[in-house]
């Protein structure tokens, strides 16, 4: 199935670089799903089926549609009339070679590259699905660390609730 | 690669999706329009085939031989990858329903996912970009203002539809489909526990939030596949048809029958969560566990009684667009904020203070 791996990164790394090189915003978001698709997807070849089911769930089913249907209101087309950037794009090119280099050359050095990760544990049975193991850690284990995370995120919902509110009494 | 799975889920995607779902989308068109008609003291479709049976036929060969005709003012790639994008998730969500038990030692499910709801979910949510890009794409307002509508009602309606499933998920304690089925099988249906562990008084008291569930379920449910009461985004008093209003031939077909599917899908959805998916009532026929391999007829009941409770939901969809009129958006986004939110958010608390104290 490796032929599988293949084609849905090649299905992200088309869908990032279509983020970039798109001027028009809403093509540049389409290409950003796509881009999560074959992420997701790729989680999914891992068998963390939870982990890609929320990525398009959470990324692809809500966030992004929150992006496009403000683009879409607001009818941005600034980028589409701007000129080509081409130093610019030579510079930033050449900094994502040169770091793509670097990652090439340190991971074939280094042992982790290498080292083949251990299977995870029981992966047949009642309970041992990803989803029961991820909820069982996440409320035993890291229960303090949800808690916080939630109560930030409610003190950023109020926070954005009082900032939309034109007066204050 | 195994040959024998390759095979398998290959007959069992093209039997399931393509020969069973695509000819019942097309064959709730015609009860659609049968329905209406009985309901409106017409006669309806009744002249192709016995009783009109075959005006789905007449009616597809007509759409394929009609004009497509692209508008000069549209964004062409979009506006020809809309339709796409609103039938295939559509179908795609058929992956994971249990629509029988086993049937010749081979499991009625596509895809036996552990996390069969949120999957459901997750493809069902790409569907609103259809439909967003449908409205763009078309490059006219009132196009635009459906999609911008449809985006926002979906959206909307699909925190209610997650919330009211957790309920159920607690009370099953796992997410694969066919479980949850089998689970229903021995011990009740969620919204008839009259058998099994089923029958106490933990089992009756359970049946009140999950028929809370259901209620906001089915709700939402409507919202999500842009059904009458709230089909707002191609409403014709106020939008001309809407998202499609540019559309012809076989590309305003495609999103007909999306909505269609998409109905479908949510029925099986339905009646795999609350009403037993393919399981009889009283336990009769139940294999004895979720891989157990069960006699060839039984296996056809099974899938027979699956598909008989998806088309009774059909049936109630189309009666409910026929007798209740539209709802005005406002109202629609304070009953979806206002009301289902927090009545499923209720909901949750209360299943849990209700398995807690019977635990």
């Amino acid at each position: 199935m490796t032929f599988l791996f293949y084609i849905f990164a090649a299905l992200a790394l088309v869908g990032g670089i279509g983020v970039v090189v798109n001027r028009n915003p809403v093509s540049a978001a389409f290409a950003m799903i796509v881009s999560f698709l074959g992420l997701a997807a790729l989680f999914i070849q891992l068998d963390a089926y939870l982990v890609g089911v929320l990525q398009i769930l959470v990324y692809a089913g809500a966030i992004m549609v929150l992006f496009i249907f403000i683009i879409m209101l607001l009818d941005v087309r600034v980028e589409e009339n701007r000129r080509f950037p081409f130093f610019g794009a030579l510079c930033t090119g050449g900094v994502a070679a040169a770091f793509a280099a670097l990652l090439l050359v340190v991971l074939n050095r280094s042992e982790v590259g290498a080292a083949t990760l251990p299977a995870l544990a029981a992966t047949e049975g009642p309970g041992s699905s990803d989803v029961h193991r991820i909820g069982e850690l996440l409320f035993s284990q890291y229960w303090f660390p949800i808690q916080v995370v939630g109560i930030l995120l409610l003190v950023a919902t109020i926070g954005v609730v009082v900032l939309s509110k034109k007066e204050l009494k | 690669m195994d040959w024998h799975i390759i095979i398998a889920a290959s007959v069992k995607i093209v039997v399931f999706v393509f020969l069973v779902t695509l000819p019942l989308v097309a064959m709730s068109v015609w009860a659609e329009r049968r329905v209406s008609a009985a309901i409106q003291d017409r006669v309806g479709p009744n002249r192709v085939g016995p009783a009109g049976l075959l005006q789905a036929v007449a009616d597809g060969i007509k759409f394929l031989l009609k004009e497509d005709f692209t508008p000069d003012h549209v964004r062409k790639g979009y506006f020809w990858l809309a339709p796409a994008l609103v039938m295939v998730p559509a179908l795609m969500t058929s992956a994971v329903l249990p629509f029988g038990s086993s049937l010749f030692g081979e499991k009625m499910v596509i895809a036996d996912l552990d996390v069969g709801p949120l999957f459901v979910f997750a493809v069902a949510s790409l569907s609103v970009y259809g439909i967003v890009l449908a409205g763009w794409a078309s490059n006219s307002k009132y196009p635009f203002l459906g999609g911008v509508r449809s985006t926002s009602q979906m959206i909307s309606y699909e925190i209610s539809l997650g919330l009211s499933v957790v309920p159920l998920i607690m009370i099953y304690g796992e997410l694969n489909l066919s479980s949850i089925v089998q689970y229903q099988a021995e011990n009740g249906w969620a919204l008839l526990p009259l058998w099994g562990e089923g029958l106490s008084v933990k089992g009756f008291l359970l049946t009140i939030p999950v028929l809370i569930s259901f209620i906001v379920f089915m709700t939402s449910m409507f919202a999500e596949t842009n059904r009458l009461p709230f089909d707002l985004p191609e409403c014709e008093t106020e939008l001309v048809a809407g998202y499609h209003t540019e559309y012809s031939s076989m590309k305003f077909a495609l999103f007909f029958l999306g909505e269609y599917a998409a109905m479908i899908i949510g029925s099986g959805l339905a009646v795999t969560l609350f009403l037993g998916g393919w399981s009889l009532p009283f336990g009769w026929l139940t294999p004895e566990s979720a891989d157990a391999a069960v006699p060839w007829w039984h296996g056809l009941i099974h899938i027979g009684t699956f598909f008989a409770k998806v088309i009774a939901l059909i049936l109630f969809f189309i009666v409910i667009r026929w007798t209740l009129p539209r709802f005005r958006y406002d109202q629609l986004m304070r009953l979806g904020w206002v009301f289902f939110f927090e009545i499923a958010l209720f909901n949750v608390v209360l299943t849990a203070l209700l398995m807690w104290w019977l635990a």
